[in-house]
């Protein structure tokens, strides 16, 4: 017999819930070992270039499914490397919210009062910094111009973003090759390593058992690095705890596989998920408009087609952050750059039988492309996504060697939902279409359903246990000894972009974390100072490894 | 059979079809039947769709033969419903007129239609041919002169082949900050 390698604290991904976990728990103490199926990149690494098998597809993770698509980070670090960095809190209202449950979502514990504090931390670490309007790409200041001339407001957003080192590539999604995006590769990351926690990449897990000794026992597979359809080898890690942060779209997916050896899981692992009420709109922009309505000009003779420029979204209009709204008629309509390989074929031109995405109407929209303006809506959805039994391994069925997968989510926009997308899509039109600035049309949901970059609330905490997986301490139900600290642990729609929440409910979770860890004869304590951010240098991968190893 | 109606042939002239369908472009000859030649420019098919979908990487290019011949079948069924007679020089959706074309993956596509996800796959590759390039280096794509990347006007890289754009903003206020936001930016 070969013998089992054990660790205190095993956790599940390394994206803001996993990374979060981990700095506390091996700053405190613990030893800690991070699984995480996407490769370790760092800023040599990171391409721009659209080539399949670049970074842009080697970090990011893809799942179509069934009404709704879920794209993620897919790396070290996590949704933190590929994603746009906008960092703002959640609305007072948001955590009040009732949904189709007809009682508060959240639990009695959390409010907005009660997270600011940990909104601060993570605020400090990562660090959240403001903009100047001199921060502002065009394509923002276009859209708070037309904001402005339709008497809204229009808030530059918080990012954590370094904002001397940024050169407005707008390469995010394929991971900052400037070091300028302070993803968790410069703050909780290093912070982790430094107290001794151990990265393992291309390591996917796969199911949890319960050992003898009240522990568990975490499988994993190794995948290849190039072809991640490849599994190239496979073992098992024993755990007194196990944190499970494989983002909304992957953590419900292990816990179902794992209800065969685990037991029956809550009722509401898998269900409830959120795509967070993303949509997408993109506006074509009358240049001649742009110049005369809202007086912009670029100083080279052009008023925008400034498509390319910039650094995803900058620019957000709150008005409708009301809580004396009702529920679902409150969102925010934030401006966003999508880069082509994805974000061209959803949407859609004006057609002479309708909106169309493909055809002469569709080449004649591309040919415009500089001149788009793509609005980002965050409303309320109905957390109406469940996912249907799981793939054999990891989350989806691989189709494409990196990148790409078939899931079993399903999502059947309610009543609520399509209500809440049609006055947001109807503001849009309102600030886009008014003197001619614009004209615009949502992207399609025909082709892959919904989509989101926000998935969240998918095994969510709550203080009913019938419509929430996880205690207020991110406690899975019934299976003491596996947290859950990741999106899928926020019970629903946020209005705003959702990272510095999810991190702020990672960060308050911790104290209760490492207090059960100890009740399981862990050697840990709370209170290690916060992480400081490394201001130059990220983390490095260990110089003798790969990408991989 | 003559190279004109070889199974490799059909298959490339139907995925063709469709990519030009995709991102529709000008034809490559006057004799081009493949291509519907409703725009100006490259489309789709001279962006590279069909290199794209040989790529190993897409998952895509083991299906694409039961593909071709599923979509041929559908063009037969359409064809006969609405009483078009089709040439038989061309396989049947490469026969039809570039709105029919257009009419059948609109109809392959559409949410509820079993082999839906096939259908959105391949738009979906003959897509990213045109608008990324994605089946060869975004360096030599802009060397060469894509066709995609010239028509939605991707700007050029810095010498060391890297994007950054000095001049991004216009440098002043534009809205109103909404009255609710905290001193640290966010909504209240
Ligand atoms: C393009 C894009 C732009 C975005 N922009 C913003 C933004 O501007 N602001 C904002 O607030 N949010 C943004 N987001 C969303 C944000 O990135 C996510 O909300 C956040 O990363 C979620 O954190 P998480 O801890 O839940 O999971 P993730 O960050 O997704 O981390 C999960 C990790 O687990 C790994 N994993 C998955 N399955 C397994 C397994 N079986 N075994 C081991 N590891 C596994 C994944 O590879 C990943 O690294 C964006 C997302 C995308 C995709
Ligand atoms: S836009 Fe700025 S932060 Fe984003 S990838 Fe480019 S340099 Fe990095």
């Amino acid at each position: 017999m070969t013998s089992i390698e054990s660790t205190d604290v095993l956790v599940v991904g390394s994206g803001f819930g996993g990374a979060i976990a981990a700095y506390h728990l091996a700053a405190g103490g613990a030893k800690v070992v991070v699984l995480e199926r996407g490769p370790w990149l760092q800023a040599e690494d990171f391409d721009h270039d659209y080539l399949l098998g670049k970074s842009y597809t080697k970090v990011f993770d893809f799942v179509a499914g069934d009404g709704m698509s879920v794209l993620s980070g897919n790396c070290v670090g996590g949704g933190s490397v590929v994603y746009f960095a906008a960092l703002p809190r959640a609305p007072r209202f948001t955590f009040e919210r009732q949904g189709s449950i007809g009682r508060r979502m959240w639990p009695k514990a959390i409010s907005r009062d009660t997270l600011d504090p940990w909104y601060d931390r993570v605020s400090q670490v990562i660090p959240v910094v403001q903009q100047g309007w001199d921060d502002i790409s065009y394509a923002g200041g276009l859209w708070a111009a037309a904001c402005n001339h339709a008497g809204r407001t229009a808030n530059p957003v918080p990012v954590g973003i370094d904002k001397a080192k940024c050169t407005n590539c707008n390469w995010m999604m394929a991971g900052c090759k400037f070091d300028a995006k302070r993803s968790l590769l410069f703050n909780y990351l290093p912070g982790a390593v430094a107290n001794g926690a151990e990265i393992r990449p291309l390591h996917e897990v796969q199911q949890l058992e319960r050992t003898d000794d009240g522990g568990y026992r975490v499988r994993y597979n190794q995948i290849d690095e190039e072809d991640y359809r490849i599994t190239v080898g496979s073992g098992t890690i024993d755990a007194k705890i196990v944190i499970m942060a494989a983002g909304a779209g992957a953590t419900p997916v292990i816990l179902q596989r794992s209800e065969a050896t685990l037991g029956k899981m809550p009722h509401a692992v898998g269900r409830y998920f959120s795509g967070n009420g993303e949509r997408l709109n993109t506006a074509i922009i009358n240049e001649d408009r742009a110049r005369e309505v809202l007086g912009l000009d670029r100083g080279n003779g052009l008023a925008y087609a400034a498509n390319q420029i910039g650094k995803g979204p900058v620019v957000a209009n709150w008005d409708h952050l009301d809580g004396s709204l009702p529920e679902y008629r409150r969102f925010s309509l934030e401006q966003l750059y999508f880069p082509p390989g994805l974000g061209t074929i959803l949407a859609q031109a004006q057609g002479a039988d309708g909106p169309t995405w493909l055809g002469v109407e569709k080449k004649e929209m591309l040919r415009r492309w500089q001149s788009w303006l793509t609005i980002f809506q965050i409303v309320e959805d109905d957390n109406e996504g469940v996912f249907g039994p799981p793939p054999p391994t990891g989350n989806a069925y691989r189709i494409s060697q990196q990148m790409l997968g078939r899931g079993p989510l399903s999502y059947d926009p309610t009543p609520n939902t399509l209500g809440a997308w049609a006055a947001a899509d109807a503001e849009v039109r309102d600030i886009l279409e008014r003197d001619g600035i614009a004209t615009v049309l949502p992207w399609t949901n025909d082709l892959v359903g919904a989509y989101t970059v926000h998935p969240l609330a998918s095994c969510r905490i709550g203080d009913d246990p019938e419509t929430s997986a996880l205690d207020d301490r991110h406690e899975l139900r019934g299976h003491p000894g596996i947290f859950v600290t990741d999106g899928s642990a926020v019970p629903a729609a946020l209005t705003v972009n959702p990272a510095l929440t999810i991190s702020a409910l990672a960060e308050r979770a911790m104290p209760g974390i490492v207090e059960a860890a100890r009740a399981r004869g862990i050697n840990v304590s709370y209170g290690a100072p916060l992480p400081t951010a490394a201001v130059t240098k990220p983390l490095m991968r260990p110089v003798t490894a790969t990408q991989g190893a | 059979m003559h190279s004109g109606t070889s199974d490799e042939h059909v298959k490339t002239i139907t995925l063709e079809a469709f990519a030009d369908c995709i991102v529709p472009g000008e034809k490559r000859s006057p004799d081009d039947r493949a291509i519907a030649g409703v725009s100006t420019g490259g489309g789709a098919v001279q962006a590279g769709a069909l290199e794209m979908l040989h790529h190993d990487a897409t998952g895509i290019t083991a299906g694409l033969e039961a593909l071709v011949g599923m979509l041929n079948g559908h063009a037969t069924t359409y064809a006969a419903d609405k009483g078009i007679t089709l040439d038989g020089d061309v396989p049947p959706f490469v026969a039809l007129e570039f709105d029919d074309r257009c009419a059948i993956i609109r109809t392959l596509t559409t949410p509820g239609h079993p082999e839906k996800d096939g259908w959105v796959l391949l738009s979906l590759f003959c897509n990213m041919a045109f608008d990324s390039a994605a089946h060869m280096s975004t360096h030599d794509a802009i060397a060469q002169g894509h066709p995609g990347l010239l028509t939605i006007g991707f700007e050029l890289p810095q010498d060391d082949g890297l994007w950054r754009f000095a001049d991004f903003s216009y440098g002043r206020q534009l809205a109103k900050p909404h009255p609710d936001t905290t001193p640290s930016g966010s909504p209240a």
